[in-house]
């Protein structure tokens, strides 16, 4: 495989506490890197080590093959990057925020007019040049601010969290534009604590208080949950949940709508010690079954056999 | 392309960012260009020391020609116009305690005889002195008028055969008209308050927006930033140097004897200090609030360190000392002699010096920081 990225022992403190703590994980070319953890994870810092915004307290990061410390601009001139906040000036037209950022990169001459109306065309914004983007909808924006980033044809792109706040719809018609950039060669790095959004991953890391906790692709990521799931259809599912607390082959119990799924222990019978907790408190069920992990049941169990508590 | 070309691409590109965003927003607007006229109307008209028509209250007990050939001397001047008279002393101090005068004068009775017989009447004025700047002033004229009419009028040993006269004259400013004096000092503090105010907002507005951020990952080098957001400001700092000085000129008939160029080259040093500390400041302020907490702090000493309303010779001299730092003070030194006394920047070296070492320094820490603040 061809690296774009490789990062070993990646650290940053700030004063006493350790934002990223000895990260070291490696990019394929052409593929989408997931950072997924809850908020204060580190997963933007690290991204911000990555693009030079952040200076790592140790380890080290080869960005395109360029030490990030050591060659920062250098690394800048190839790398797009796009943050939670769309950083779009809304007091310029959307034409002059592409020309801006064209200036920037020195995008200039035939090759701007193509790439202009290439941005405008899958931003949707053609025919809208000369209106603000502060007064654009945050979809239109989301997406005039990607193609701002990518406007100069970065090898790698940088997105942190970039769906947050955006509608569903919204945010799908952004994972298939991201998808695309992928196809034509560009490593797309994107953070997100959307854990659904991990499914568009190529390849993801965990990460919990600064620490890497899991890593691979996203059916490996779930086969690292040892423990099995269970789903049922209570009668009275709050009453359900508390009775299975009590029961100690059941490791975790919750609700899920109507439903409720329950972590048992690797070698605990299910089909034994499920219908024999609730029948002593007397609650029906049906629908008993093994399910699949989801990627939010994963994180939580990993982070249980870590023995610490996830950051909120 | 070259990596020069690509280089002063890049800078452009900002250049021409900022100066939209410095001329769309109306409220940008409205402080470029309204607020430095409207300061100076204010300080051309408000804020006005001279003495002109100052009100003033008789109580003549003579009532004879002589005093009243007193009375005609006082206003002749302008100086003073009569706003009431009585034969009460009361009413005299009345008038003062209500503030409808500011000088009370009383002539003795017998005035004109005392005069004619050569003997030396006392004539009483009584100031107002909560205003202490008109007070002292009108006092000393009121004094000059007096005597004067004495010495003309004094007969036998009491005139002066042939004494010396002394005969005072200002230079640059012969009317001692506080306006032709303020003007020029209005210059250094606008264009003081505008450097440090337009560069602050310009780094600190986009550091809360996050969009700083956004530029910090384009190959933009942390040089080429500061030169992109210091020369709009520079270039709006030098068109109100020019919009103030012509209402100044042309308006207030403030008389500008020296240089233009040498003006230019003042203000240009003067706005690289100004553009260093406020730099300075928007390095340490996350936001525009602790940003303008910082300016408003800098500013007030600045501005009363600088001689701009309150003359240094009479600060104790550890302000005195702290004055030399302050290029406020530099500025409005060279401003004022621009414009009154047509000096030359050879004639002014010294605070040409002062300035061209604060730019630099102040400007040389700001990159510093600068550096390492976005590096």
């Amino acid at each position: 495989m061809t690296v774009a990225v490789e990062v070993r022992d990646l650290t940053r403190r700030f004063g006493t506490f350790t934002a990223v703590d000895a990260v070291s994980f490696t990019v394929e070319r052409g593929s989408i890197f997931g950072f997924l953890g809850p908020n204060g994870a580190g997963k933007t810092t690290t991204i911000k080590m990555l693009s030079g915004l952040l200076r790592p307290t140790a380890g080290r990061a080869l960005v395109a093959g360029l030490d990030v410390a050591a060659e920062p601009s250098r690394v800048r001139e190839r790398i797009g990057y796009m943050s939670q906040r769309f950083s779009l000036y809304a007091d310029l037209a959307v034409e002059e925020n592409i020309r801006l950022f064209a200036g920037l990169y020195g995008v200039a001459g035939p090759r701007f007019a193509a790439r202009r109306d290439w941005v405008l065309t899958m931003a949707g914004l053609t025919g809208r040049e000369a209106e603000y983007a502060g007064d654009l909808p945050l979809g239109f924006k989301q997406r005039l601010a990607l193609g701002c980033a990518v406007l100069h044809e970065p090898p790698l792109l940088f997105l942190d969290e970039p769906t947050s706040g955006v509608d569903p719809v919204a945010r799908r018609a952004f994972w298939d534009l991201i998808d695309g950039l992928a196809q034509a060669g560009t490593t797309v790095l994107v953070s997100t604590h959307y854990l659904e959004e991990a499914e568009f991953c190529h390849r993801l890391i965990l990460m919990n208080r600064g620490r890497l906790i899991a890593e691979g692709d996203p059916p490996g990521v779930r086969r690292l949950m040892r423990e099995p799931i269970w789903a049922f259809l209570p009668d009275d599912a709050p009453r359900a949940v508390e009775a299975l607390r009590r029961e100690p082959a059941v490791l975790e119990a919750a609700m899920f709508g109507r439903a409720v799924h329950a972590v048992l222990k690797p070698e605990a019978d299910a089909e034994r010690a499920v219908p024999a907790a609730l029948g002593a408190a007397g609650i029906g069920f049906r629908d008993l079954a093994r399910i699949e992990p989801s990627l939010e049941d994963v994180f939580v169990a990993l982070v249980r056999r870590e023995g610490g508590a996830v950051v909120d | 392309m070259t990596d020069r070309s690509r280089r002063w691409g890049r800078v452009g590109a900002l250049l021409r960012k900022e100066w939209r965003q410095l001329f769309r927003d109306p409220k940008t607007k409205r402080i470029i260009f309204v607020s430095p006229i409207i300061q100076l109307l204010l300080f051309g008209y408000a804020v006005n020391t001279d003495v002109h028509r100052v009100a003033t209250w008789v109580v003549d007990h003579e009532g004879s020609a002589t005093s009243r050939a007193l009375q005609d001397a006082l206003t002749a001047g302008g100086y003073f116009r009569i706003v009431g008279r009585s034969d009460r002393p009361a009413d005299l101090a009345r008038a003062l305690d209500r503030g409808d005068a500011v000088i009370g004068i009383e002539i003795p009775p017998a005035f004109g005889g005392d005069l004619a017989a050569g003997r030396s009447p006392a004539v009483q004025v009584l100031v107002d002195g909560t205003n202490s700047n008109t007070g002292t002033v009108a006092q000393g004229y009121v004094t000059r008028i007096v005597q004067r009419f004495g010495t003309e009028r004094a007969a036998g040993p009491n005139r002066p055969a042939a004494g010396v006269d002394l005969v005072a004259r200002a230079w640059y400013n012969p009317g001692l008209t506080s306006l032709v004096y303020n003007v020029p000092a209005v210059l250094g503090a606008l264009v003081f308050m505008m450097s440090l105010l337009l560069i602050g907002l310009a780094v600190v507005r986009e550091r809360e927006l996050g969009t700083l951020e956004q530029l910090l990952v384009s190959p933009l080098t942390p040089g080429e930033l500061m030169l992109g957001k210091t020369l709009p400001v520079a270039a709006v700092a030098l068109i109100d140097l020019v919009l103030v000085a012509t209402v100044a000129i042309l308006w207030f008939e403030v008389p500008f004897r020296g240089s233009p160029v040498a003006l230019v080259l003042a203000t240009l040093l003067f706005a690289l200090a100004a553009l260093g500390m406020g730099l300075l400041i928007s390095t340490v302020s996350r936001t525009q609030q602790e940003a303008f907490m910082a300016m408003f702090l800098l500013i007030l000493p600045a501005l009363i360190l600088s001689g701009f309303m309150y003359p240094i010779h009479t600060m104790p001299e550890a302000f005195q000392a702290l004055t030399l730092v302050n290029p406020v003070r530099w500025y409005i030194e060279i401003v004022r002699a621009l414009f009154l006394k047509g000096a030359t920047v050879a004639e002014l070296w010294r605070p040409y010096l002062a300035l061209t070492l604060m730019g630099i320094g102040v400007f040389a820490v700001a990159t510093w920081r600068f550096r390492r603040a976005v590096g």
